[in-house]
């Protein structure tokens, strides 16, 4: 019996020190290594679970983990903070720290720092993420990030900018967060080729920040998958917004924003794809809107917006306004509810299309009039409205609406077409 | 001869007429067109299974009253005679409503079925909302056949008979909405979410129509509004109380009918 327990003492000893020794290989921690290297070194850290106090840097270096090099933490700090230029940080595994409702605890903290790279990471069970704060010309490129809370003020960003200029967002893989990635007072940036799903918040989130491009970026099942606030001149290009589902849940939340470009996106299975609040001179192209709550949600002070070449198939709703006026433009766009002709053939049709109905009028007005949608009374009275309108815009009409698409609905290729004009 | 016997021997004699007559081919035929159109049109289940629920909304009810109503008219001689045989007329009258009513849900549920299964059937949820689609298309037909059997036991002239059920059609259908409407419109600044779905209960269309909607995921979109309704139709109790609802519209118009049935002097 007692040979027996000083068998098991020994056995969990031995696995004890084996669990030990990876981490401590040459006997130093990552943080030993990175204060005994020099300006410029590059450190390879090799496989194993790293359990140690933050890790500082304050010197230019390139800290590389080779595959299987994880840092651990016990949760209640933040893991790396980058406090130097010019620094790279490749292929770690970055997990545990618990949220805390105290300070922005980030897994991955850069602190005023510029020209770092943070490449090929990977995070798991974080609160935030990447944290950025008063950075200059950073690229995070090719980072898995994924967590899981359960609401909206339980979790942090995955990737979280504060202050920062001129930084590069590319290829990353975001889920289960607040925001995907959160741009506030971040100008001059560029995030492209990430998807970002399952936020609680948004997929995308940009604040006070401007000059801003995104392009090429999947959002998915999050609870909105951008949302655009304060911000001038952003350029969003071939995006892919899918299933903000749910209610007061949008595709793309635009407020207080000017003369930014939304180009080539595609929404589809969205409660309300696009919401413009006080959004002024933006130029809306090229987009395909199917399968939608409402495709465009319009505010009364949503000024000098010009929607052209839009493809609008299969929405519930396809605009929907609280104003009587029409502070927004329309033309040469897709409707799929169109019922028009096109005598000359030119691809055009002959008669102008209102895309407001009564109905989405007076559910923006009262809301519970929700409760007679797909009653008979509205198609009749739609119907009605559409010959004689008193209550829609009169203003809000498209007078140069396409014949078809032109977009392919199921491909979500541009139709080459010869439109003769 | 029993009762109940008696009762499954109209039933059989309305069915043999039934299938001998040609109205029974035509209303099959009118769902099955309407259900192959959409599905043409559309070619895609799920968009064209939407849009039968407008048609079965408008239609079923349409149908119920106005064809339960001509039917009765044309088939008085018969009643008589049969009143003239010596039979209860509880049992009389269960075997004529019935002998109506199945056939017509049967010829309902067939030609709307029957498109969607040459069109290589339906994903596990769609059938669902399919079987949703006709409980409530075969209620809605329950419920107009009775209305339209009271309304020719109690109006010998069929102008009037078939008036009235037209009329009763275009208020639930239409005006009863256009109620709602104006409702909304007047209170729409104070919490009505609740007293909307109560006369909704009001209105056996529009109680149809919210369960069905409800199957199909619209509710999510519809906001707060949809949340409200969200949580009454998708809570146990919410469900309990939309389907008694149905079948009270269902009894009351049925037991009226029976009761008139009884007492008339024809």
């Amino acid at each position: 019996m007692l040979a027996r327990r000083t068998h098991i003492t020994l056995c969990s000893l031995l696995l004890m020190i084996i669990a030990w020794v990876p981490a401590h290989v040459h006997g130093q921690s990552i943080g030993e290594r990175v204060a005994a290297s020099s300006p410029g070194d590059i450190v390879t850290i090799e496989a194993g679970v790293y359990t140690e106090a933050p890790i500082i840097i304050q010197h230019p270096l390139t800290l590389i983990g080779e595959t299987g090099a994880i840092i651990r933490g016990a949760g209640d700090h933040e893991l790396l903070v980058v406090d130097a230029d010019s620094v790279t940080i490749q292929g770690f595994q970055f997990e545990r720290v618990d949220k805390t409702f105290l300070e922005d605890r980030a897994a991955l903290r850069i602190a005023g720092a510029s020209h770092c790279r943070i490449l090929d990471n990977t995070f798991d069970d974080v609160f935030f993420g990447i944290y950025m704060a008063k950075a200059h010309a950073c690229a995070i490129e090719g980072n898995t990030l994924s967590t899981t809370i359960e609401n909206e003020t339980s979790g942090g960003n995955a990737i979280h900018s504060w202050y920062s200029t001129d930084l590069f967002i590319q290829n990353n893989t975001i889920d289960g967060f607040r925001d995907g990635i959160y741009l506030e007072f971040t100008d001059d940036s560029v995030v492209q080729n990430n998807v970002s799903t399952e936020n609680h918040r948004y997929g995308l989130h940009f604040m006070f920040s401007d000059r801003c491009a995104y392009r090429n970026n999947r959002f998915v099942d999050n609870r909105a998958g951008v949302a655009v606030m304060y911000a001038d001149g952003i350029l969003m290009h071939d995006n892919e917004f899918t299933r903000a589902w749910g209610t007061s849940a949008y595709g793309l939340l635009l407020k207080e924003i000017r003369d930014g470009e939304l180009i080539g996106n595609r929404f589809s299975e969205n409660t309300t794809a696009v919401f413009m609040e006080a959004t002024d001179r933006m130029q809306i192209e090229h987009n395909q809107f199917a399968n939608n709550g409402w495709a465009l949600r319009i505010m009364a002070n949503a000024i000098d917006n010009t929607f052209t070449a839009n493809d609008f198939v299969g929405n519930t709703f396809d605009v929907a306004t609280n104003s009587r006026s029409a502070p927004s433009s329309f033309a040469g766009n897709y409707w799929d509810r169109y019922a028009g002709y096109d005598l000359d053939a030119d691809g055009v049709g002959d008669v102008p299309f209102r895309p407001v109905t009564l109905f989405s009028l007076i559910a923006e007005r009262h809301e519970s009039a929700l409760f007679l949608y797909r009653s008979v009374l509205v198609d009749v009275l739609n119907a009605a409205e559409r010959i004689m309108p008193a209550m829609t815009p009169v203003d809000l009409v498209d007078a140069e609406p396409l014949m078809a698409p032109t977009i392919d609905p199921d491909q979500g290729t541009p139709i080459s077409q010869t439109v003769l004009r | 001869m029993k009762s109940s016997s008696s009762t499954l021997r109209i039933i059989q004699f309305q069915f043999q007429d039934a299938l001998s007559s040609r109205w029974l081919l035509v209303h099959t035929l009118i769902y099955l067109l309407i259900a192959e159109g959409l599905l043409m049109s559309s070619g895609f289940t799920d968009k064209a299974l939407v849009s039968l629920v407008n048609v079965v909304l408008l239609l079923v009810p349409l149908v119920a009253l106005l064809f339960g109503v001509i039917h009765q008219y044309t088939n008085r001689d018969y009643t008589i005679w049969m009143l003239t045989q010596p039979l209860k007329r509880p049992n009389l009258f269960s075997g004529l409503y019935l002998g109506l009513t199945v056939p017509m849900v049967l010829s309902f549920s067939v030609g709307i079925t029957l498109p969607f299964l040459w069109h290589g059937g339906l994903a596990a949820g769609q059938a669902v909302q399919l079987i949703t689609l006709l409980g409530l298309g075969a209620a809605l037909t329950f419920s107009g056949v009775g209305v339209a059997a009271s309304l020719a036991i109690r109006f010998a002239d069929r102008v009037r008979g078939i008036g009235l059920a037209l009329v009763i059609w275009l208020v639930y259908a239409l005006l009863f909405d256009g109620l709602i409407l104006m409702g909304i419109s007047v209170f729409g600044n104070w919490p009505i979410e609740k007293a909307l779905i109560g006369a909704m209960l009001l209105n056996p269309i529009d109680l149809s129509r919210l369960i069905l909607l409800q199957t199909f995921d619209a509710a999510a979109m519809l906001g707060y509004t949809g949340a409200v309704f969200s949580r009454f139709f998708g809570s146990g109790m919410g469900m309990i109380i939309a389907s008694v609802t149905l079948l009270l519209w269902v009894a009351f118009p049925v037991w009226l009918a029976s009761r008139l049935f009884r007492k008339q002097d024809f």
